[in-house]
């Protein structure tokens, strides 16, 4: 695998293929560069994926606007102008419209990504860490502890995520840190469940066992031996449920139990939109899309990471 | 002396209606620095006798004494020290995320070794692989470099005691005669005792002095391997086995 791509570098005229090499050597001299190599050739599978790479494309574009949304909004995403209300798409000077108070859907949207990645990264920063821990101790120790803990577990899954998001909400109080708290409550049990399912398999094999015959204890196995193994599946798992996580919070949003007025959370804009679907449909249409776009770009970015980090395949 | 007593070992897996008994009234004993075969096929309790002994199968009743100590129910680290295990696959016994330098290095550290560095290229000498070994991942390993690894990993607490499981039945038949070497040569070298457990007649006759039959969890015969390679077996069971080891034996014509 890794000689075609050593070969076509032969020509050893700047730094960067020495680089390479250094890179996609079969016997590594230290262990950093073991770490780097290892994760270079992730990353070259990764790349080989073209839908990955624009899933990927799409989510860096995301970030950079979020970053820099002062400097892309052409408006105020809070400025009222109710004599430019309702603008169709391409007006001059407001490219995709305005709404019904006649702000600039654009730089609405452009604001909004902010809100949508904040949603994100606090969810995928609560969620399969709790269901991470949960699962693994729950496999590990096994008996009454995974007894209990299952059935929590269980409870939580009984309920659909958004009726139960909806429930938490309305007990703290509308509001994006509360709505991001509900989604994250209700997102964890899944995690839970594939982290112990994992664990129970790991936990039989030899590589495990050999461990154990050098004085390990539970945590140390837990921490060092499972985790790594389990927290692969849990990133693609978490990539894939990024839309879902996306479309509840902009459930949320909508039901006006998310993003408060006039916050320009995208949930919140379809949910403005929806009184003028019929006759000014892009008011609900363009944040819809962006949800799509958003969406579309986790799920196939979750695809590829499959690819890479599954140790089941990664053995070749 | 720290040798292996195993005294009416039974063990058992499961309770009430799905008790399964793996081994029966188990005894033997193994010498220190000897080299003790168990054969016998698959299911017939073999493995099962070095999980009761490192404390894999929690369920066993009757004396176990390895390591200089009488066994109970759980394992003192000083065990763990002294006793060490090579598994069967080394396919499956090195973890797939750890590099050859994280396995050595974890288990140096837990028994507490200082110059952990120079132990590591010193361990991968021992066991006939270079230093350039050192930071590579399990998948990029041949079957036979695994368990050269998984050797090392065995030898890093400096055991008196070595149990190997099958320790060459997932390779290629050319590289099992260079791990069974490797492992003759360590046990010249370091003075362990072996107690290997294989089906494989030829090789416990190549590296072990003694071996016992096993059949439904019971041992039915302890002989010399002189013995055995004499084919004067006591046992008929042994005799079936010893028969069957000689492959295809062309049926004598009757007349």
């Amino acid at each position: 695998m890794t000689n075609p791509a050593a070969s076509r570098n032969q020509m050893p005229e700047s730094d960067k293929p020495s680089l390479r090499r250094w890179l996609l050597t079969d016997t590594p001299a230290s262990r950093r560069q073991a770490r780097l190599a290892s994760l270079y050739q992730g990353w070259l599978t990764l790349k080989s994926n073209k839908l990955t790479m624009i899933g990927f494309g799409i989510l860096v574009t995301l970030v950079l606007v979020a970053i820099l949304a002062p400097w892309l909004a052409p408006h105020d995403p809070f400025a009222q102008d109710l004599g430019n209300r309702l603008k169709p798409l391409w007006t001059d000077g407001f490219l995709l419209g305005t709404d019904s108070l006649g702000r600039d859907i654009l730089s609405r949207l452009i604001y909004g990504s902010r809100i949508t990645l904040y949603i994100v990264i606090l969810v995928a920063l609560i969620a399969p860490v709790v269901g991470l821990f949960v699962g693994t101790v729950a496999g590990y120790v096994g008996g009454w502890a995974d007894m209990i803990l299952m059935r929590i577990t269980d409870i939580f899954l009984a309920f659909p995520r958004l009726v139960l998001a909806l429930a938490f909400v309305a007990a703290l109080g509308a509001g994006i840190e509360n709505a991001v708290l509900a989604i994250a409550l209700t997102a964890w049990p899944p995690y839970a469940r594939i982290a112990r399912a994992e664990t129970l398999t790991i936990r039989q094999s030899d590589y495990i066992h050999a461990v154990k015959l050098q004085g390990a204890g539970a945590l140390r196995i837990i921490t060092r031996h499972i985790w790594p193994l389990c927290i692969s599946s849990l990133i693609v798992r978490v990539t894939l449920d990024m839309a879902g996580i996306i479309l509840a919070a902009a459930g949320l949003g909508f039901l006006g139990l998310g993003a408060q007025p006039p916050s320009p959370e995208w949930g919140a804009m379809i949910s403005e939109g929806r009184k003028f679907i019929l006759d000014h449909w892009w008011i609900a249409t363009m944040p819809g899309l962006a949800i799509f776009t958003v969406s579309l770009a986790f799920n196939l970015l979750g695809d590829g990471l499959r690819d890479v980090l599954d140790p089941k395949d990664s053995g070749e | 002396m720290s040798g292996i007593v195993i005294k009416d070992l039974d063990v058992w897996f499961g309770s009430g209606r799905d008790r399964v008994d793996a081994v029966r009234s188990a005894s033997f004993e193994v010498a220190q620095g000897d080299s003790f075969g168990l054969v016998g096929e698959s299911g017939s309790g073999k493995s099962t006798i070095l999980r009761a002994l490192t404390g894999l199968a929690p369920d066993w009743r009757g004396k176990m004494q390895a390591g200089g100590e009488l066994l109970g129910k759980s394992r003192t680290r000083s065990f763990y020290k002294s006793v060490q295990m090579v598994f069967q696959d080394p396919y499956a016994s090195l973890h797939p995320r750890h590099s050859v330098d994280q396995v050595l290095s974890e288990t140096l550290g837990l028994h507490g070794f200082s110059g952990i560095d120079k132990r590591i290229v010193n361990l991968l000498d021992d066991v006939g692989l270079g230093s350039s070994f050192r930071f590579r991942y399990p998948h990029q390993l041949s079957g036979g470099q695994r368990q050269r690894v998984a050797i090392a990993r065995a030898l890093a607490p400096e055991p008196q005691t070595l149990l190997l499981d099958e320790p060459t039945s997932a390779l290629d038949v050319s590289v099992q005669a260079e791990i069974l070497n490797l492992l003759t040569d360590l046990r010249a070298a370091r003075n362990l005792t072996y107690l290997m457990v294989s089906h494989d007649l030829a090789v416990v006759g190549h590296m072990c002095e003694r071996i016992a039959v096993m059949r439904n969890g019971e041992i039915v015969e302890i002989m010399s391997v002189g013995d055995m390679r004499a084919m004067q077996p006591v046992h008929e069971y042994t005799k079936q086995l010893l028969e069957s080891s000689r492959g295809y034996v062309r049926a004598e014509l009757s007349a």
